[in-house]
Parts: structure tokens; C-alpha cells; sequence
């Protein structure tokens, strides 16, 4: 049995018959201590996806399990890093990232969760900043808050929602290597979602495409077979590398052509609109 | 340099930001663009005062022509030409006996205000004597177990004014003990929130006389046994229910409003009821908590006065009633000076509900 599980899930907003179903039949499988990612274009349920696997909102059919349990709500082994941050502006860094720490370790003293925090802010190089509130801060350093809070926790399993779209490439590179460094370390479970696919290849061991919404669903898996620790520059010469990475590019190509295509098609739709809808002007 | 940035910082804060302006103006720190700006700040608000005198006067002094042509008129008619003479004469010589009845001017206003000043300090230095002379004769009475002598005196302008603001501040504390709780409660549970809307709907528009009244039933029978005057106690109450409504409806809002980013990392990091409430909800709310005290604050401050006069309360409503009533010849002059010092103050106090509101508010945007 794997570790997370999602068979047959579809996810409608609201109650209505006619409101579009933004995920239909999702079908996903993550073994403990693998990293997955998943790519997607902007608005096509990532974040829906996301928040599904996390307990924040329930599948309209389908179950998710984790661990073999299906999941009734959220849960500290799941930490999640929010894709819009969501910061508690009237906290300072320090106690954003103390709140989490002290729900997910009730038992430990103060000295130990004021350590720990101080340890995550570190790392996300913000120590300069820890006495700051959100507003003082930038985009990217909040992103950083933010990362810091998730994993301070230390969480069994990592449910990342585009967790470094905002910051510049070095940063990215080095929260990068962090994210990779924490989720080796106790081999732990991690799901990425993002829209870099060179991201995804550099972090993930399998990479699965999130075909465009409404009705989205998972399209077939791509396999990153790069032995780790890996190395970006070194990798840019790996023809294995090369080869997913054009594989992947050229899928997702494909699905941005159809959307365009399917776009144009519903414009030509109007003379189908039905009779009694015309004989009412 | 430094201290003039933390100045301007605090007058902006405080709603004041003019003051600022001003201060650059005489340490001749002004840019060429500023001065427009300069000019629409401070010459422009100057000059409509004086333009706002100016009429002022001249419609005093016409209103005040109307009455005097008035009364001689009438005075002729009822009495014959004799009376009239003498009237005239005798509201030109300026003599108080006769003088209309109507506007005052704005120099009346001002002499008048002096002569409350004049008469406070009077009164002050009376009950400094008095204190004095009964310190002895205290300490033996409350050594045998007796009451205290107090003064008993004429209250001044400024104490009526003290009162109010005490009479204020208890109504407005009530409210807010009242309102604050119970809109977190409301605005937690849709359950009480249906419970309750049609009472706040009811009874938000009541009129502050009804208010009184309502409140003057009960209080009188539950302090039936009570020898004490009853009137502050009454009025304060009638101010808090007049104005806690701005406060429940705010609250309630912004505690079932909680921005939906907050709630999720609530839930992502399994807060307890408790810790959510204090550390989620109620921080994110706090904005238009705030909001809603400002406005119960300056609606009790604007009752007060009506509901003073009904209870017969000291304090400035009550003032205003005795002035109109006791008809005087610079009654009509003391009552607009009432009028000043209640807006004057109406308008400090919102400044101060501004500045703290300033101070606990955050941007919706800060933490996304
Ligand atoms: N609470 C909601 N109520 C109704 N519709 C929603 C809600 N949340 C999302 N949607 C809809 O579901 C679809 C997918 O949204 P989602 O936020 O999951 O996309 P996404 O892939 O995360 O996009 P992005 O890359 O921009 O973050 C969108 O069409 C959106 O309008
Ligand atoms: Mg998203």
C-alpha cells in the first residue's frame, strides 16, 4: 500500500449540477521517502489538488488516503507551504514561525522552540530580519518566512504549492538544496508543486504533468533517473537529462496547443445557442 | 534632523499631518512644489475660519436688528411713541435689561467664554478654601466614623465639562464590554448570530430619548432602595446602549470575516479553539473592531448631551438646558460657547480612536 494514495477523485466547487468540475479523476500513488512533482499551467487545480491531499477541502467523489487512513482533515505530519504565503501580518517572523513550532511540539521547553526557530530562520538566511513583520519584508522574504515555517515543523510528508516562485535564482537555488537537504535527512515524503520543469527535474524522482482544467487530470509520469546527490551543472550534460527534460516540455507543448485550439473552437460557437434562448430578445 | 522625522511621523499618525508641514515651512525646509500644498493646508482652512466669522457676525447683526426693529415695533403699537423712544435709547445705550434676545456675535461668544474662565477659577480657588478649612474638622469625622464634609457648591463650566467626559468614558466602557464580547460571539456562531439578528436590527435605530427612558424604567426599580442619585447611573447606561450598536455589528463582522488565507494556516497548524480565537481571529478582526469603537465613541459623545438633559445629569447637556432656560442676557452666548467645547472635544476624540485604530490596523495585503 503506498503511502499517499488518491483513487478516482473529482473535485466540483459549490453544490450546483452545473458547476464545472475543476479535477476529475485523479488517480495518484506516492511511496514513503519519494519526492514527486507536478506541473501544471496556471489555473488548471494545483492548488485545489494541494489542498485536497492536505485536508483543507474534501473530494466531491474518490478518497484520499494517507497511510493507508483516509484523510478527515488537516494533520501536522502534512506540512504544507502555502503558495500565497499566508503570513499572519500582526506576527513577526519569528512568531509566525514560533506558532507552528510550538502546535507541532507542545512537550518541548520554551529555549528548545525559541532554538528551533531560530535554526529555520536561519536557514532561510533571515536572521537579520526575525524582529520584522510581513509587511517590512519583501516578496521572496516572505516566501523564505514561509518555507521556514512549513519545515520547521518537521512534517513526515512536504506538500510544497509552487514554494519558490518569487524568489531570484541564487536564493531559489540554495532553498532549493535545503528543501532537498531536510526531505534526505529522515527520508522523508514530499510533493512539489511548480511550474519550472527544470525544478522538478532537478528535485523530484518522478515529474507528472496536470492536464489544463476545467475536467483536469493527471497526464502519464515522467521518471527523472539521475542518480543523487545531483549537480545542476554537471546535469546539464546528462543525456538522460536531456532527454526527460525534452519529453516533458514537448508534452506540455501539446496540451498548450490543444487548449489554444479548443479556445478557438468555442469561439465559433454561436450560432448553436438554442432557440428559445435567441426568441427571448 | 532626526527628532524632526519622528515629529512629522507622529502628526501624520495622529491625523495632524499639517502641523508637520507647517514646521517645515518656518525652518524654510520647503521645496517649490511643496508650497502649494503648504498654502491648501494651511492658508485655506485659515481663511474659511475667518470668512466663517465674518458671516457669523454679519448674520448676528442683522438677525439682531430684526428683534430690535421688533420690540420697538411692538412697543409702539402696546405702549405709544413715548416707550418706543426709550426703548430705542435704551438698546443703543447697550444697557442688558433690554437687550434683544437672538444670535449671539462672535465677540459676545468670546467675552462670554472668558467669563466662564473667570468664573471656574472662582470657583476653584472657593473649593480650595473650603477643603482647607474642613481638613481639620475631615480627619476628626472620618476618625469617628462619620462622613466626610464635601463641597457642595455651584459646579464651574469646567467641571460640567469633566463630568461629561466621565459620563462618557463609563458609557463607552460599557459599551465596549458589552458590544465587544458579544459580537465575537455572534460573529463565531451563525447559530446566535440568527439568535440575535433581529434584535440588533430592532433596536440599533431606537432614538437616545427612547434609550433613556427605557433605561430610566428599570434602573429606577432596581435602585429603588438606593438613596443615592440615580442620574449618572442612568445616563451613562443610556449612552452605552445608544452606542455599542457600531461596535457589535463591527465586530461581528470582522470575527466572521476572517480573511480565508488566515483560517487555513489555523487549520494547517491544528490550533485549538482557544489559540485560534485569540491568536487568528481576533488580531485579524481588530481593524474593524477598532473601526466600530471610533464610531460608539463620537455617537455616545453626541448623545450625551441630549440624554444629560433628560436625566438632569451634570454635565454639559445639562449646562446647555439650564443656560436656555434660565434666559439671561448671555445665556444665549454661553450655550454656543457649549457648543464649541463639545465639538472641540468631539473632535479630539475621534483623533485619539483615530490614532490608536492607525496603530492596531495592518495591511490585508501584508501577509500574502
Ligand atoms: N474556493 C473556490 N471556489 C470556486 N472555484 C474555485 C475555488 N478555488 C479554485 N477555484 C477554481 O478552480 C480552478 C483551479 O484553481 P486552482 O487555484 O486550484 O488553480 P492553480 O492550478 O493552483 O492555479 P495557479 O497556478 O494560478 O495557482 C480555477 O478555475 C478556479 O477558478
Ligand atoms: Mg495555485
Amino acid at each position: 500500500m503506498a503511502y499517499l494514495e488518491l483513487n478516482n477523485i473529482y473535485k466540483t466547487y459549490g453544490k450546483g449540477e452545473n458547476e464545472p468540475e475543476v479535477l476529475s479523476n485523479i488517480n495518484l500513488s506516492i511511496e514513503e521517502g519519494e519526492f514527486v512533482a507536478i506541473v501544471g499551467f496556471t489555473g488548471s487545480g494545483k492548488t485545489t489538488l494541494v489542498n485536497l491531499i492536505n485536508g483543507l477541502i474534501t473530494p466531491t467523489k474518490g478518497e484520499v488516503l494517507f497511510k493507508g487512513e483516509p484523510v478527515m482533515g488537516t494533520s501536522h505530519e502534512r506540512g504544507v507551504i502555502f503558495q500565497n504565503y499566508s503570513l499572519l501580518p500582526w506576527l513577526t517572523v519569528g512568531q509566525n514561525v514560533y506558532m507552528a513550532v510550538k502546535e507541532a511540539f507542545p512537550k518541548k521547553s520554551k529555549a528548545e522552540l525559541h532554538a528551533i526557530v531560530a535554526d529555520y530562520v536561519e536557514m532561510v538566511s533571515l536572521t537579520p530580519a526575525i524582529n520584522k513583520r510581513p509587511k517590512e519584508l519583501s516578496g521572496g522574504m516572505r516566501q523564505r518566512v514561509s518555507v521556514a515555517r512549513a519545515l520547521a515543523m518537521k512534517p513526515e510528508m512536504i506538500i510544497m504549492d509552487e514554494p519558490l516562485g518569487a524568489l531570484d535564482a541564487l536564493t531559489r537555488g540554495n532553498l532549493q538544496d535545503e528543501i532537498l537537504n531536510i526531505w534526505g535527512k529522515d527520508k522523508r515524503t514530499a510533493l512539489l508543486i511548480t511550474n519550472d520543469v527544470d525544478e522538478g527535474i532537478y528535485m523530484a524522482d518522478r515529474i507528472i504533468p496536470l492536464r489544463p482544467g476545467p475536467n483536469a487530470t493527471l497526464g502519464p509520469e515522467f521518471k527523472i533517473d539521475i542518480e543523487r546527490p545531483r549537480d545542476k551543472t554537471e546535469m546539464n550534460d546528462n543525456p538522460n537529462f536531456k532527454k526527460t527534460r525534452n519529453a516533458i516540455i514537448e508534452y506540455l507543448m501539446d496540451i498548450g496547443n490543444e487548449r489554444k485550439t479548443e479556445a478557438k473552437e468555442a469561439i465559433v460557437l454561436p450560432d448553436l445557442s438554442p432557440k428559445d434562448f435567441v426568441n427571448q430578445f | 534632523m532626526k527628532q524632526s522625522i519622528t515629529l512629522g511621523k507622529v502628526t501624520n499618525f495622529v491625523g495632524l499631518g499639517f502641523l508637520s508641514t507647517l514646521k517645515d515651512l518656518f525652518t524654510g525646509k520647503l521645496e517649490r512644489e511643496d508650497l502649494k500644498n503648504v498654502l491648501r493646508k494651511t492658508v485655506v482652512p485659515l481663511a474659511s475660519m475667518l470668512l466663517f466669522i465674518g458671516l457669523w457676525h454679519l448674520g448676528a447683526k442683522s438677525l439682531y436688528n430684526i428683534e430690535a426693529e421688533f420690540k420697538i415695533e411692538k412697543a409702539l403699537t402696546d405702549q405709544g411713541p413715548e416707550a418706543a423712544d426709550a426703548l430705542r435709547s435704551c438698546i443703543a445705550s447697550g444697557d442688558s435689561s433690554c437687550q434683544p434676545n437672538t444670535l449671539p456675535s462672535p465677540s459676545q461668544v468670546w467675552d462670554s467664554y472668558k467669563s466662564l474662565l473667570r468664573d471656574h477659577n472662582i470657583i476653584k480657588a472657593d473649593k480650595a478654601a473650603f477643603i482647607e478649612k474642613t481638613a481639620v474638622l475631615n480627619e476628626k469625622r472620618l476618625a469617628e466614623g462619620k462622613d466626610a464634609i464635601t463641597y457642595t457648591g455651584r459646579p464651574s463650566f469646567v467641571d460640567q465639562i469633566f463630568r461629561s467626559l466621565k459620563t462618557v468614558f463609563a458609557g463607552f466602557l460599557l459599551a465596549l464590554f458589552i458590544a465587544v464580547p458579544l459580537g465575537i460571539f455572534i460573529g463565531l456562531s451563525p447559530t446566535l448570530k440568527s439568535a440575535f439578528n433581529w434584535f440588533i436590527q430592532i433596536f440599533k435605530p431606537v432614538s437616545p430619548v427612547v434609550w433613556y427612558l427605557l433605561v430610566f424604567m428599570i434602573v429606577k426599580t432596581l435602585l429603588i432602595d438606593s438613596s443615592e442619585d440615580s442620574s449618572f447611573t442612568i445616563s451613562f447606561i443610556s449612552v452605552g446602549f445608544c452606542s455599542m450598536w457600531a461596535t457589535l455589528v463591527n465586530t461581528a463582522m470582522g470575527v466572521a470575516t476572517v480573511d480565508k488565507d488566515y483560517i487555513n494556516v489555523a487549520k494547517v497548524l491544528k490550533l485549538g479553539p482557544f489559540q485560534k480565537i485569540f491568536k487568528v481571529v481576533l488580531p485579524s478582526s481588530l481593524p474593524l473592531i477598532f473601526t466600530g469603537l471610533k464610531i460608539t465613541l463620537s455617537v455616545a459623545w453626541m448623545v450625551l448631551i441630549a440624554i444629560e438633559l433628560l436625566a438632569q445629569s451634570p454635565g454639559l447637556g445639562l449646562f446647555v438646558w439650564e443656560e436656555f432656560q434660565n434666559g439671561a442676557n448671555d445665556s444665549n452666548a454661553k450655550i454656543i460657547v457649549a457648543m464649541f467645547v463639545i465639538g472641540i472635544i468631539g473632535f479630539l476624540l475621534d483623533r485619539i480612536m483615530l490614532t490608536i485604530q492607525n496603530w492596531v490596523s495592518f495591511d490585508k495585503t501584508e501577509g500574502i
